[in-house]
C-alpha cells in the first residue's frame, strides 16, 4: 500500500474534524476522496502529507509513518494544494528552480528539472513571466509542476481544479493521468462527482469526518440501485397505458415525471430488458421521443449517501463554478 | 548545517527578486528613511534644543535609526502573512527542508534590507550635520547594535504574521506597536520631563537602550536621567533585552511555523 491510514481523528476545540477515518491506496493507483465542504477532506490531507498530525490513529505513506518519520514522508510525496501555491512576484521558471532547490536537486538540476516540467504542462512560452499575469488553469498547471518536481512516489490532490472552467479542468485531468500512468500514485480530494467519476480506481465518501462508502465507482453506482429505463412519450394522453405496459419489464415501482410523459422504470440489467421494452411500445403504437438507459450517476451516490441537503449545495456549487 | 544554509539562500533570493520587482519596496526601505532624517532633523530641530546645548540633528540621528530597525516588524510580518495566505508555507512545509530555513529566510533577507537602509540614512544625516565621533570600531559597533535590535524585530514581525495571518491586520498591529515602543523611548525627546513610571518604562525599553547605546558609542549628545542600570550601561542593556528578546521570540516564531495552517 503507498498509503494506509487507521482510525485518523482530529480535534479542533469541540469539533471533531475526524472521527476514526480509515484509507489505503495501492500503489499505482488513484483513491478520490469526495465529499462536501467541511467533510475532513483537507483535514485528512494535511495530516498524510505532515503539516497537521493527528491526535490518534496513525498513517504511512510511501512506507514511512507521518509522524515518526515526516522527512522520509516529504522526500517521497507532492502536494498541490487548495489554492495554487505559486509566488506571484516570480516567474514560472524561478517558482520551479526554487522549489527544486529546496528539494535539494542542486541549482543546475533544479533549473534543468524546471525546463522539462514546464514544457510537459505547456508553460514553456510564459515561463519567463511573472506568474502574476498567469490565468487560473496557469497557475494549477504551475502548481502541479511544483508539486512533480522531485518525481514524487505519492501525489495529494486537493481539490485541485475547484474554481477552474472546464478546458482547463480537462487539461489538468489529463496531466494527473500521465503520472498516474507513469506509477504514482494519487490521493485526490474534490466536490465534483465527474472528477472523481474520471480519474479515479477507487472512491471514499467522507462525511462529517467519516468514511461511510467506499468501493470503486461502478461499485457504488450498484450500491444506489440499478439501470432505469427513461421513455418520454410524444404526448401525455398515452402515459397511463405505456405505464402499464413497461412495468411488465420492471424490477420495481415504475414513476411518472411532473411533466405526466417522462416514465422511468427500474429494470433488469442487459440487453432484454431494452428490447423487450421497445417491442411492447412499438406493438401498441406509443409514440417514443426519447428512449434510455440511465445509470445512476456519482451524484446520486452521493445525494443518497450524505442526505439531500448536504448533496444539493455541494451540485449547486459545482454547477456556479463549472 | 551546509543544507540549512543552501535553502536560505535559496529563499533570500526569492526575497531578493521582490525588491528589484516591488518598486514600493525598494522606496520603503531608501527614500523613507531619507524623509524621515530630513523632517525629523529640519522640523524638530528647528523647535528642539537638547540639554547641556547638544545638537539635536546628532541627537536625534539614533532615534531615527532605530525608529526604521523598528519598522522591520511590519516588513517581515506582511510577507509572512502573504505566504500564509497564498499557501506557500503549505508547501514549503510538505518539502524535505530544514525546519528553520524558511523563517531564516525572511529574516535574514528582511535585515539586509534594514542594513541598506542604515547605509542610505547615514550617508543623508552625514550631510545634515550627524558625525560619529569615536572612530571606526565604535561607529561600527553602534550600526551592530541597530542591527541586533533589526534581527529581534524580523524574528518578532514573524511571529505576529504567523499569529495574526491576515495581510491586512498585521499592518494595523504592527503600526500600533509603533506607539508605545518607538515613542515611548528616549528616540525623539530626553525623558527629563516624563513622570517617573513613564521614564522607567522608557528606559527598560529595548529601543531606547540602542538608542543611548548608538549615542554612546559615536558620541553623539545623549541625556542621562537616572542612575539606573540602562541609564548608566546603555550598550549592555541593549545587548540583554535584545538578545533576550530574540531567543524568546525566535523560538516561539519556530513552533507557530510549524504548526501554520493557511485557515
Amino acid at each position: 500500500m503507498a498509503i494506509e491510514a487507521e482510525g485518523l481523528r482530529k480535534r479542533y476545540g469541540d469539533t471533531e474534524v475526524l472521527k476514526g477515518v480509515d484509507l489505503s491506496v495501492p500503489e499505482g493507483t488513484v483513491l478520490g476522496v469526495l465529499g462536501p465542504n467541511g467533510a475532513g477532506k483537507t483535514t485528512t490531507v494535511r495530516i498524510l502529507a505532515t503539516l497537521l498530525p493527528p491526535d490518534d490513529g496513525r498513517a504511512t505513506v510511501a512506507g514511512h509513518d507521518v509522524v515518526e518519520q515526516p522527512m522520509e514522508v516529504r522526500r517521497r510525496i507532492g502536494l498541490a494544494g487548495q489554492y495554487a501555491a505559486v509566488d506571484e512576484r516570480l516567474t514560472g521558471r524561478e517558482n520551479l528552480t526554487l522549489i527544486g532547490r529546496l528539494y535539494r536537486l542542486g541549482r543546475a538540476g533544479a533549473r534543468k528539472r524546471a525546463g522539462e516540467l514546464l514544457e510537459r504542462f505547456e508553460l514553456t512560452h510564459a515561463a519567463d513571466r511573472e506568474t502574476k499575469t498567469y490565468s487560473g488553469g496557469m497557475r494549477r498547471r504551475l502548481d502541479l509542476a511544483a508539486s512533480l518536481l522531485a518525481e514524487p512516489a505519492v501525489l495529494f490532490l486537493d481539490e485541485p481544479t475547484t474554481g477552474l472552467d472546464l478546458t482547463s479542468r480537462m487539461t489538468l485531468w489529463s496531466m494527473v493521468r500521465e503520472q498516474v500512468d507513469a506509477g504514482v500514485t494519487v490521493l485526490l480530494t474534490t466536490q465534483y462527482l465527474e472528477e472523481a467519476d474520471h480519474l479515479a480506481d477507487r472512491i471514499a465518501v467522507i462525511d462529517k469526518g467519516q468514511v461511510i462508502a467506499d468501493g470503486t465507482p461502478d461499485e457504488l453506482k450498484r450500491k444506489v440501485g440499478g439501470e432505469r429505463l427513461e421513455v418520454s412519450l410524444a404526448d401525455a394522453s398515452g402515459a397511463a397505458e405505456a405505464l402499464r405496459m413497461l412495468e411488465r419489464v420492471s424490477v420495481g415501482p415504475a414513476v411518472t415525471a411532473d411533466d405526466g410523459r417522462t416514465l422511468t422504470v427500474p429494470v433488469a440489467s442487459g440487453i432484454g430488458a431494452i428490447a423487450e421494452a421497445a417491442a411492447v411500445l412499438r406493438d401498441r403504437g406509443v409514440e417514443v421521443t426519447d428512449f434510455a438507459m440511465r445509470r445512476p450517476s456519482l451524484d446520486d451516490v452521493f445525494l443518497s449517501l450524505t442526505g439531500q441537503a448536504d448533496g444539493a449545495e455541494t451540485i449547486e456549487k459545482q454547477e456556479v463554478t463549472a | 548545517m551546509g543544507e540549512l544554509v543552501d535553502d536560505v539562500m535559496a529563499l533570500t533570493g526569492r526575497h531578493m527578486r521582490h525588491i528589484l520587482r516591488v518598486p514600493e519596496k525598494l522606496i520603503g526601505v531608501t527614500i523613507a528613511p531619507v524623509v524621515m532624517v530630513l523632517i525629523f532633523g529640519y522640523l524638530f530641530g528647528s523647535a528642539m534644543t537638547v540639554p547641556g546645548n547638544g545638537n539635536y540633528r546628532e541627537y536625534i540621528m539614533a532615534g531615527i535609526f532605530t525608529m526604521v530597525m523598528f519598522s522591520a516588524i511590519g516588513t517581515s510580518a506582511a510577507g509572512v502573512a502573504d505566504d500564509l495566505k497564498n499557501g506557500l508555507v503549505d508547501r514549503f512545509r510538505s518539502l524535505p527542508m530544514s525546519r528553520y530555513a524558511v523563517l531564516l529566510g525572511r529574516t535574514v533577507s528582511d535585515l539586509a534590507m534594514t542594513a541598506l537602509s542604515c547605509v542610505v540614512m547615514a550617508a543623508v544625516g552625514l550631510l545634515i550635520g550627524w558625525r560619529a565621533h569615536h572612530g571606526l570600531l565604535k561607529t561600527l559597533a553602534g550600526f551592530g547594535l541597530l542591527l541586533l535590535l533589526g534581527f529581534t524585530m524580523c524574528w518578532l514581525g514573524a511571529l505576529i504574521g504567523l499569529v495574526v495571518r491576515s495581510p491586512e491586520a498585521v499592518n494595523t498591529i504592527a503600526s500600533l506597536m509603533t506607539m508605545p515602543f518607538a515613542f515611548l523611548s528616549n528616540s525623539f525627546v530626553p525623558l527629563d520631563g516624563l513622570p517617573r513610571w513613564m521614564q522607567i518604562m522608557a528606559e527598560w525599553n529595548p529601543i531606547s537602550a540602542v538608542v543611548s547605546g548608538c549615542r554612546e558609542l559615536w558620541g553623539n549628545p545623549s541625556t542621562t536621567v537616572s542612575d539606573a542600570l540602562p541609564a548608566q550601561h546603555p550598550v549592555l542593556t541593549a545587548l540583554l533585552t535584545c538578545g533576550v528578546l530574540l531567543a524568546v521570540v525566535a523560538p516561539l516564531s519556530s513552533r507557530a511555523y510549524n504548526r501554520a495552517a493557511a485557515h
